[in-house]
């Protein structure tokens, strides 16, 4: 047993060097730019991770940046062990946020013991409702889920922005956002229980409600029959249906799973840090899930350092932005496309071990 | 004339060649044999150009030659004629035949010159072929002609031919035969790269055996034995007859009344199934011979419940109960398993480990599945199930964590028989059992498909080789155009009449 371990451990770890040499790699290329902007690399890289893991400051906002990137992250590699890209996971945590903001509206008298839950309930319900359409529609229509989730994109932004204009605006408001929620509804700061962190950090407890999904997400994959179809399907569809697995309801759940993920980003955004619904508060989080599950190989633990590692380059970019004469916080975002290319080029190094033409060498 | 000195061609940690060395006498058809994964290919595509050895030589005409590509291999008189055509359908045979090589300036192609002269070598060879034909308008075996013809417009001396007749008819390899024999007597030098032990004796001269990357042997024809080349093949003694006892059909398991499929009226010329009805009982094989792409996928696919369901009418009913309309689940849990033609695409997850292929289609019930819904895999049971599989069917390495891409095609092929085999299945659905596995393996699968028969189970054997479809069957029907057109003994027909049956009587298809 404790051979087994080390050699899954062993398997982990060689797993790790790849991603590992991408961001390397991109720290190198990076550093070519902040030469040519004409700032020193050493300096700049010195800022951001500094900053990103400073106590308590750096490090609380390096973590509540890491929590909707966990849900995003995850969101899109549920998808993707299904054979499935999700590109709707901005569609979806908007329309989840917004859900959630309106239940705590709605139901803004109910005692925190109800309306925590409900809230929760409602990110996770209205994101997979949002997730599981394009499912459907490639399940039964064989619409391609690229080019619906992106659409769905379109709708659920401009969806919650006209209820939030039209609708639920506090009177007089100048800034796009809804009256708040109940009391009830707020969760607590991390700050409340962790000495020397102060409450004014936004970090909250969907950190670790992010954590252990993706405990709960692992055990889903790898240790239920569900899990095990929606791999199978993802990785061999014709495969999967000679087993008897029905494909298509596996995309479906898939994609449904994947929306309610991405809605939990709702659960750190209104009932953690705003406490109401605000217009066009994601930074982009669903599309830079794409990148963390791309960098973290669709797992659940390589989510989690993608996620820390994307968390610190949004902390330290602020700093890098104000701090530097001619480096912008845009040298975040080119670091992050560097990482991508490089983790995308790993399949070509991985074929050119396996012989010519991806072809795997039998024998001996 | 061709000869390798010393090849060695290493991929990664895998030696694919070591020190290979053989020569081809001018004017000889020369057999390079072995099983998969020997390095017969790689071998003949150093040959070619297509890799380059990383030590050794090869010697063309005495002299030590290095070929950059395929181009320079070429220029020395070197052709070779793959396994899958590399022909472009919509285009006329002489389009194909001068594809890279294109005759006229660049605005203007003239192919009427090149026309005349593919006739002419088309008439000196006797192969046939109509240059101005378009490639989707002919049959497997002319399209492997027009591929030879490719060769021989470039001039090539030294023909390589790889595993020419996989996908042949008995007649058409009878063609094919003749066709090189008769370039043999016009002076062309033929290697040919095969695992059929009967065809290296009938065409070759010379006979060259590798087994894991080296050469095990170099015969002459006359003076070697299929017992003795399988030897040397497989490093053991090898039972190449299947022993087979007297069979005891019991009751009807499987019976198939007017299965059709694919709709009438739509731009298939014709119904992919058509009226197909046949019983398979209890303790006895049922073979269906057919060249490929006759309706054989289909019908298996159809009866393990793989096919849209609108688009197949008849009946299926399995031991009396209609089956018909039930999803491949609910016919996986009524008796039915199928190892399928197509292991890589179809019968196995690639990347899955060994554990989890070997759950595939029993995945949703005890004692793999547990708890409530049957939510959660049992992995001590998993593993057992697994363990026991690979044991008993001697699958190497048995490492039940190494995914099942990194296994050879006939350890892949006996994981898929174990895992379907472990299900005490009533009905069997084979199909191409032997494609792509060594002669050791073979041995074994049909020893396991003979004991399934004993044990009471029905198999439906579905194989493209007619050796083995009249060696394991105990009723042999034959599949054409959709349609089952014949039945016969499969001890007493011949393989001529079997053949035409399977074409028709038309010899070129």
């Amino acid at each position: 047993m404790a051979l087994e371990r080390e050699k899954s451990l062993m398997k982990g770890l060689r797993q790790l060097i790849f991603p590992l040499a991408a961001v390397l790699a991109a720290f190198v290329a990076g550093s070519f730019l902040v030469l040519a902007v004409g700032d020193s690399p050493l300096a700049t890289y010195q800022l951001l991770i500094g900053s990103a893991f400073t106590w308590p400051d750096g490090i609380g906002y390096t973590l509540f940046y890491a929590t909707p990137l966990i849900f995003t992250g995850l969101a899109v590699a549920v998808a993707f062990r299904c054979g499935l890209l999700n590109i709707g996971a901005e569609g979806q945590l908007y329309i989840a946020s917004f859900a959630t903001a309106w239940v705590g509206i709605t139901f803004a008298g109910l005692p925190a013991i109800l309306l925590v839950p409900l809230c929760c309930l409602a990110a996770v319900l209205a994101g997979g409702v949002w997730g599981g359409i394009p499912g459907v529609l490639k399940a039964r229509f064989g619409a391609h889920e690229v080019i619906t989730t992106i659409m769905m994109n379109f709708i659920a932004i401009a969806l919650a922005s006209y209820f939030t204009q039209y609708h639920y605006k506090p009177p007089g408001d100048a800034i796009l956002e809804t009256v708040p929620i109940g009391e009830g509804g707020h969760i607590a700061r991390l700050g409340r229980f962790v000495p020397g962190l102060p409450e004014r950090i936004p970090l909250n407890l969907s950190f670790l409600l992010a954590l252990a999904t993706c405990v709960l997400v692992y055990l889903f994959l790898w240790r239920t029959r569900w899990g095990y179809e929606i791999r199978a399907t993802g990785a061999s569809p014709a495969a999967a249906q000679y087993g008897g697995i029905a494909t298509g309801r596996q995309i479906v759940l898939a994609m449904a799973l994947s929306g309610a993920l991405a809605g939990m980003v709702g659960i750190n955004e209104v009932l953690g840090y705003r406490y109401r619904y605000y217009d066009s508060f994601s930074s982009g989080y669903g599309f830079t899930g794409i990148a963390v599950a791309l960098l973290g190989r669709n797992h659940p633990v390589g989510v989690i350092l993608a996620s820390l590692l994307f968390g610190a380059l949004l902390r330290g970019g602020l700093f890098v932005d104000i701090f530097t004469e001619h480096v912008s916080k845009d040298l975040v975002m080119v670091l992050q496309g560097i990482i991508i290319l490089f983790v995308a080029a790993e399949a070509m190094f991985r074929d050119r071990f396996r012989g010519p033409f991806g072809r795997r060498i039998k024998g001996v | 004339m061709l000869e390798l000195r010393e090849i060695t061609k290493r991929f990664g940690d895998v030696l694919a060649n070591d020190r290979v060395s053989f020569a081809v006498a001018p004017g000889t058809i020369h057999a390079l044999v072995g099983e998969n994964g020997a390095g017969k290919s790689t071998a003949m595509r150093i040959a070619y150009g297509f890799y380059s050895a990383d030590s050794g030589d090869v010697v063309v005409d005495g002299a030590v030659r290095r070929f950059a590509s395929p181009q320079d291999a070429i220029a020395l008189g070197i052709g070779m004629v793959h396994q899958h055509f590399m022909l472009v359908e919509p285009m006329t045979v002489a389009e194909n035949i001068v594809l890279g090589i294109e005759p006229g300036n660049a605005l203007q192609l003239d192919v009427a010159g090149a026309v005349s002269r593919i006739r002419a070598l088309s008439a000196e060879f006797g192969l046939a072929i109509d240059p101005t034909a378009r490639i989707e308008d002919l049959s497997v075996g002319q399209q492997q002609r027009v591929e030879l013809l490719k060769a021989l417009y470039r001039q090539a001396r030294i023909l390589i031919l790889d595993e020419p007749t996989a996908v042949l008819s008995p007649q058409a390899v009878r063609d094919l035969f003749a066709i090189l024999r008769r370039m043999r007597e016009q002076g062309k030098t033929i290697v040919i790269v095969t695992h059929k032990l009967s065809e290296v004796l009938e065409i070759s001269d010379e006979v060259t055996v590798m087994r894991d990357g080296k050469v095990v042997g170099n015969r002459r024809t006359a003076e070697t034995s299929a017992a003795e080349l399988a030897r040397l093949m497989v490093g053991r003694d090898v039972l190449l007859r299947v022993v087979k006892p007297e069979g005891h059909p019991g009751k009807p398991v499987l019976a198939v009344r007017g299965l059709s499929s694919g709709a009438l009226g739509t731009k298939d010329r014709e119904r992919r199934l058509d009226g197909v009805s046949f019983e398979v009982r209890a303790g006895e094989i049922v073979g269906i011979a057919g060249i490929e792409g006759n309706g054989q996928t289909e019908l298996i696919e159809a009866l393990a419940g793989l096919a849209e369901p609108a688009a197949v009418t008849g009946t299926i009913e399995l031991e009396g109960r209609d089956v018909e309309g039930l999803s491949a689940r609910a016919r996986r849990a009524g008796g039915i398993a199928h190892v399928p033609e197509d292991r890589h695409r179809r019968g196995l997850l690639l990347d899955f480990d060994l554990a989890e292929n070997s759950i595939l289609g029993a995945d949703d019930r005890p004692p793999v599945a547990v708890g409530p819904w049957h939510l959660w895999l049992n992995r001590e049971a998993i593993r057992r199930r697994t363990e026991k599989i690979l044991k008993a069917f001697d699958v190497r390495p048995p490492d039940p964590d190494l995914p099942a891409r990194s296994l050879s095609g006939g350890n892949q092929q006996k994981l898929i028989l174990g895992r379907e085999l472990e299900e005490s299945p009533k009905l069997l659905l084979v199909a191409q059992p032997t494609r792509g596995v060594d002669i050791g393996g073979i041995e074994f699968i049909h020893r396991r498909l003979v004991e399934m028969r004993d044990a009471g189970c029905a198999v439906l054997l579905v194989s493209s080789e007619l050796e083995e479809v009249t060696a394991l069957s105990d009723r042999l029907l034959v599949m054409r155009e959709g349609r089952i057109v014949g039945e016969v003994d499969p001890a007493r027909a011949t393989p001529e009449e079997i053949g035409l049956l399977m074409t028709g009587g038309n010899a070129a298809a």
